[in-house]
């Protein structure tokens, strides 16, 4: 068969250019030293860690690889020991994380607070006021579309305690009007978009939001808004493999004076999106 | 939405050669093309190797071969997360959230579709064959590399298909791989991540240039099973 010497060519010429994509044009070789964050959506999707990552590796030479996720899905993936450091926001569950003894300690960062985000429109005459407990039980009153995270992330959590607060049941409410998606934030806001619905968002999120068509912040202001994040480095008690060291050097630095600078000074149009706490007392 | 905005948010994007961008891309080719090589390289021997084979059974295997052709990439994605996650039975191994759970994640995609369409395309070019082959003194597994040889253009299509499936897949990447910028973000990852960040024009941009680009390998591997048919005749 004279295609012998041909078949044999093109099969080395087909697997050395395959090989070749696979070789060759692989991005620049990620650097050694490296530890992994499970955050939030909130923190990824506003840029924020765009922003201040590069000054930590420039500092220290780590490079930070983030998983985005809810905060209950960032502490599992913790859990599962699939992260060295977790950086959310739902004091109660990150309490508990320490209390099962995946971590030795929680330390506040930085906080934000919640809007809540309604149509132009209004259908539940809430927008401008203040009180989101009261503002809640009206959507519920009118029956008014409400859009929930439903994926067990610390906003979710925060809109459950609210709902709580007012005295509804969301869990009898499910269908009609409370709409769960189970999804991030940036597509529940988009969702809510296309529903004409209210949601609750962090206010990070929602600045760096740009699909907001007729939506626009219905309630803020309230005390119970209040939006806290903590930073814990994953015990190595509990998952040997987990870079402590370095971990701890993201967590420290996360909250030292410089640390602190760099999250007050990232800002989109102007505005800041979070506000540095550090070692302040229950936070 | 401004259809402009889109091809615009495209544009820019090829243009500009962000070097993030061009990881993003590059990830991608990589991750995407070394599954399909992987699956190639196992998948082309097995499916010919179950064409000619008779054994009990074999019926049972075409069955569930054909079946996981339609496995969901998701489901793919969180049994390799299972595998591969540090409390797995692979956690050790410390792949998780690398490219290489990537590849891994779709060569479990890809495989059955090589393997079943290798398989159909063999069977039918044996039945034609096989007196010619055993003539010549080709029988049972021997004669496997002149029928992949002789089906080589039929099996080129077969990858294509692998190819089609791994690139446009985001449900098993996304899991496996973590979405990690710069280091696990390919194509389909960014533009759900651009999706959620609500920027649907550079969503759409990057869909666009990803659709590109398959067409641009679609059209090399057509036009070397061209040139190849004209030459090796």
């Amino acid at each position: 068969m004279t295609a012998l010497p041909r078949r044999s060519l093109l099969a080395a010429g087909l697997f050395l250019g395959l090989t070749g994509i696979a070789h060759a044009q692989a991005p620049a070789p990620a650097s050694e030293r490296f530890i992994t964050v499970a955050s939030t959506t909130s923190t990824q999707d506003s840029g924020l860690f765009n922003h201040i990552l590069p000054l930590f590796k420039a500092k220290t030479g780590i490079e930070v690889r983030v998983i985005s996720q809810g905060t209950g899905q960032a502490l599992d993936t913790a859990r599962r020991g699939d992260a060295d450091v977790v950086f959310v926001h739902a004091r109660a569950q990150e309490l508990k994380f320490v209390e099962e003894g995946f971590s030795t300690e929680r330390r506040p960062v930085m906080y934000n607070d919640f809007v809540l985000i309604g149509p132009k429109s209004d259908p539940a005459g809430v927008a401008g006021t203040r009180d989101i407990v009261a503002a809640l039980k009206k959507i519920q009153e009118k029956a008014a579309p409400f859009v929930s995270r439903g994926d067990k992330s610390g906003t979710h959590a925060a809109e459950l305690n609210l709902w709580k607060v007012a005295g509804v049941d969301t869990a009898a409410q499910k269908g009609p009007w409370y709409r769960e998606i189970g999804q991030g934030m940036g597509a529940a806001l988009n969702t809510s978009g296309a529903m004409g619905a209210y949601v609750l968002s962090d206010r990070a999120t929602w600045i760096s939001f740009k699909n907001r068509g007729d939506l626009v912040i219905s309630v803020e202001g309230d005390q119970r808004l209040f939006n806290q994040y903590g930073v814990m480095s994953v015990n190595p008690a509990k998952h040997p493999h987990v870079k402590v060291a370095d971990g701890k050097l993201f967590a420290d630095w996360l909250t030292s004076p410089e640390g602190q600078k760099a999250i007050a000074d990232y800002k989109i149009d102007g505005q800041q999106l979070f506000f540095p706490n550090a070692g302040q007392a229950g936070a | 939405m401004d259809v402009g905005a889109i091809f615009q948010a495209a544009f820019a994007l090829v243009v500009g050669l962000d070097p993030g961008f061009l990881g993003i891309v590059f990830l991608s080719l990589r991750v995407t093309l070394t599954a399909v090589l992987i699956a190639a390289l196992i998948g082309l021997p097995l499916g010919a190797a179950l064409a000619l084979a008779r054994f009990p059974g074999r019926a049972a295997i075409i069955v569930c071969l054909n079946a996981l052709m339609g496995l969901p990439p998701v489901v793919a994605g969180l049994a390799v997360f299972l595998l591969l996650s540090r409390s797995g039975p692979l956690g050790p191994l410390g792949l998780l959230f690398t490219p290489t759970a990537m590849i891994i994640a779709q060569v479990i995609l890809v495989l059955p579709i090589v393997i079943a369409l290798t398989r159909q395309v063999i069977e039918d070019l044996w039945s034609e064959y096989r007196d010619h082959l055993r003539s010549v003194g080709l029988d049972g597994l021997r004669a496997i590399p002149t029928l992949l040889f002789d089906g080589r253009f039929a099996l080129a299509t077969a990858l294509l298909a692998g190819f089609g499936r791994a690139s446009a897949e985001v449900g098993a990447v996304l899991i496996v791989g973590g979405n990690i910028a710069g280091y696990t973000r390919t194509m389909t990852t960014a533009i759900t991540l651009e999706t959620s960040k609500g920027d649907l024009p550079l969503a759409l941009g990057l869909g666009l240039v990803l659709l590109s680009l398959t067409l641009a390998i679609n059209a090399i591997a057509f036009g070397a099973s061209r040139i190849g048919a004209r030459y090796a005749g």
